[in-house]
């Protein structure tokens, strides 16, 4: 349906107020919320992410078209509450205790957000309980952990072995990101997840809550 | 001491420091600590690093104030010491080099996204630029070093913030660039010739590149500046990318490697050559030897 490629080409432009202006005129046509944040919203944000991904765009577009994103889910969302619309998958984010660096764990945030996923922003300087605890509470599909500092990073392994303890390790899934983290460094401590950038973070997680 | 400007328009090529943050790391700085407290806190241990820069070869030494704004303080609760933890870190400085080397106050990222992409608008960022670049010239530094900037209009608002408080003082201003199919861009988008342009226009004496990926790409970006500008360059590279080899953070560029790959960058020229993150005094002592030879 046109409208629907009007809605991703105006994300892709990261025009929030034009994405608005045609969400609400796809609702007032009573199209489905499922099939306007899908065919719509999603679908223009798959072509940002592949942009990105292919270097023919750079973080700054990205942003923009993730807050467009956000113009048109702010519509559906009380909808979607209401008809028990599921999101793709829930995430639980935050930085590991002692890291106030949160630009990167932010990042991710808007771009899974924009992706379509439902994301609990822990904040920075996050204690491993408080991951777990939520996780468990809120029925998370994963919990994604930043650090940027090489010294934090060991405590990504902490929350893993705390998961394990509380029995939700392997059912909820890890991923973990941050300039001094690795692949390697992933297998090392058991993280299911290593994701290089934001955007691979989403593309990681999109493959897996689809094949689950 | 001869002004700095005269001699990198005569054409020495000055050797600067290496990493401080990473050397903070080296010397017990733990998790969740902000490195700049040590100005206040740990002055000695400042002092020594800056000293093992200074006797390696350095004739710029930088400040410890890559976070010294006040936005990048704030989330320690330091914000409102920001001035004293720049002026703090210019006299150690200071007590080390006494006028035997040029001071150069080091100034990073706010951590803040500008409007639209972000939440901050450019006022809020442009302020918390000058009130530390403000604090780094009352306290007597011989430049300022606006340095690891990924967006443009960020890096622009802190050299006109510096300009506006100095007209005379020298400014050498860096972005860190990552290599792409498509060439060298930072993840903001900002090419090489962008940034050159941008930086010269707002006012900058010296441009180039810091941190990144290791001296090998380090040399093509020096070389593409080269290309598309003729002021004067700074480059000051990382010891390659870090990686974790039994819970430590190692880089694995060694000093030599270092100087013999930067030797190429002699020839273009570039008038700054130091280090980021990883580098040792040990790095700095070999680019001071390859200079001289």
């Amino acid at each position: 349906m046109e409208i629907f490629n009007q809605i991703a080409e105006s994300l892709q432009k990261g025009d929030h107020e034009k994405v608005a202006i045609l969400t609400r005129k796809a609702l007032d046509d009573k199209i489905a919320v499922q099939q306007i944040l899908d065919d719509g919203l999603i679908a223009g944000m798959n072509v940002v992410g592949e942009d990105f991904k292919h270097h023919r765009i750079f973080l700054p577009s990205v942003l923009l078209a993730a807050r467009a994103m956000y113009a048109g889910m702010d519509l559906l969302k009380p909808l979607m509450i209401k008809e028990d619309v599921r999101t793709i998958g829930k995430v639980v984010i935050g930085t590991i205790k002692g890291d106030l660096h949160d630009i990167g764990k932010n990042l991710v945030g808007i771009m899974l957000k924009g992706a379509g996923f439902e994301v609990i922003d822990l904040g920075n300087d996050v204690p491993p309980e408080k991951f777990v605890q939520t996780a468990k509470d809120d029925n998370a599909d994963a919990i994604g952990l930043s650090a940027l500092l090489t010294t934090t990073m060991t405590g990504m392994k902490d929350v893993i072995d705390l998961m394990k303890s509380e029995d939700i390790y392997g059912k909820v899934k890890v991923i973990i990101g941050g300039a001094p983290v690795s692949r390697e460094f992933a297998e090392q401590i058991g993280a299911d997840f290593y994701a290089f950038d934001g955007m691979n973070a989403v593309e990681t997680l999109k493959a897996y809550v689809k094949d689950r | 001491m001869k002004d700095f400007l005269d001699r990198v328009k005569a054409g020495d090529i000055i050797v600067a420091d290496g990493a401080m943050g990473t050397m903070c790391f080296e010397a017990g700085l733990t998790a969740g600590d902000c490195p700049e407290i040590w100005n206040i806190d740990r002055q000695e241990l400042i002092e020594k690093i800056t000293r093992s820069y200074f006797e390696a070869g350095s004739e710029i030494v930088h400040t410890n104030t890559f976070g010294g704004t006040g936005l990048k303080l704030a989330p320690y609760g330091l914000q409102t010491r920001a001035a004293k933890i720049n002026s703090e870190a210019v006299k150690i400085a200071r007590r080390v080099v006494d006028d035997k080397a040029y001071i150069s106050g080091s100034c990073g990222p706010s951590g803040k996204i500008l409007k639209p992409y972000g939440d901050t608008e450019p006022e809020i960022i442009y302020a918390a630029f000058r009130e530390q670049i403000d604090a780094l010239i009352k306290a007597g530094v011989d430049a300022v070093t606006i340095e690891t900037m990924v967006d443009l209009e960020e890096a622009k608002l802190a050299v006109r913030a510096t300009r506006e408080v100095s007209a005379e003082i020298p400014i050498m201003a860096t972005m860190t660039f990552d290599s792409t199919p498509k060439g060298f861009f930072t993840i903001m988008g900002v090419s090489i010739e962008d940034a050159a342009k941008g930086l010269e226009e707002a006012g900058a004496d010296i441009i180039g590149s810091n941190c990144g990926n290791g001296i090998e790409n380090m040399v093509r970006i020096a070389a593409e500046f080269r290309n598309v500008t003729r002021m004067p360059l700074i480059i000051q590279s990382n010891a390659g990318m870090p990686k974790v080899e039994n819970g430590k953070t190692v880089y694995t560029e060694t000093p030599d490697m270092m100087a013999k790959k930067a030797k190429e960058m002699i020839d273009l020229p570039v008038s700054v050559i130091g280090g980021c993150c990883g580098t040792t005094p040990e790095h700095i002592r070999a680019l001071r030897k390859m200079v001289e030879a």
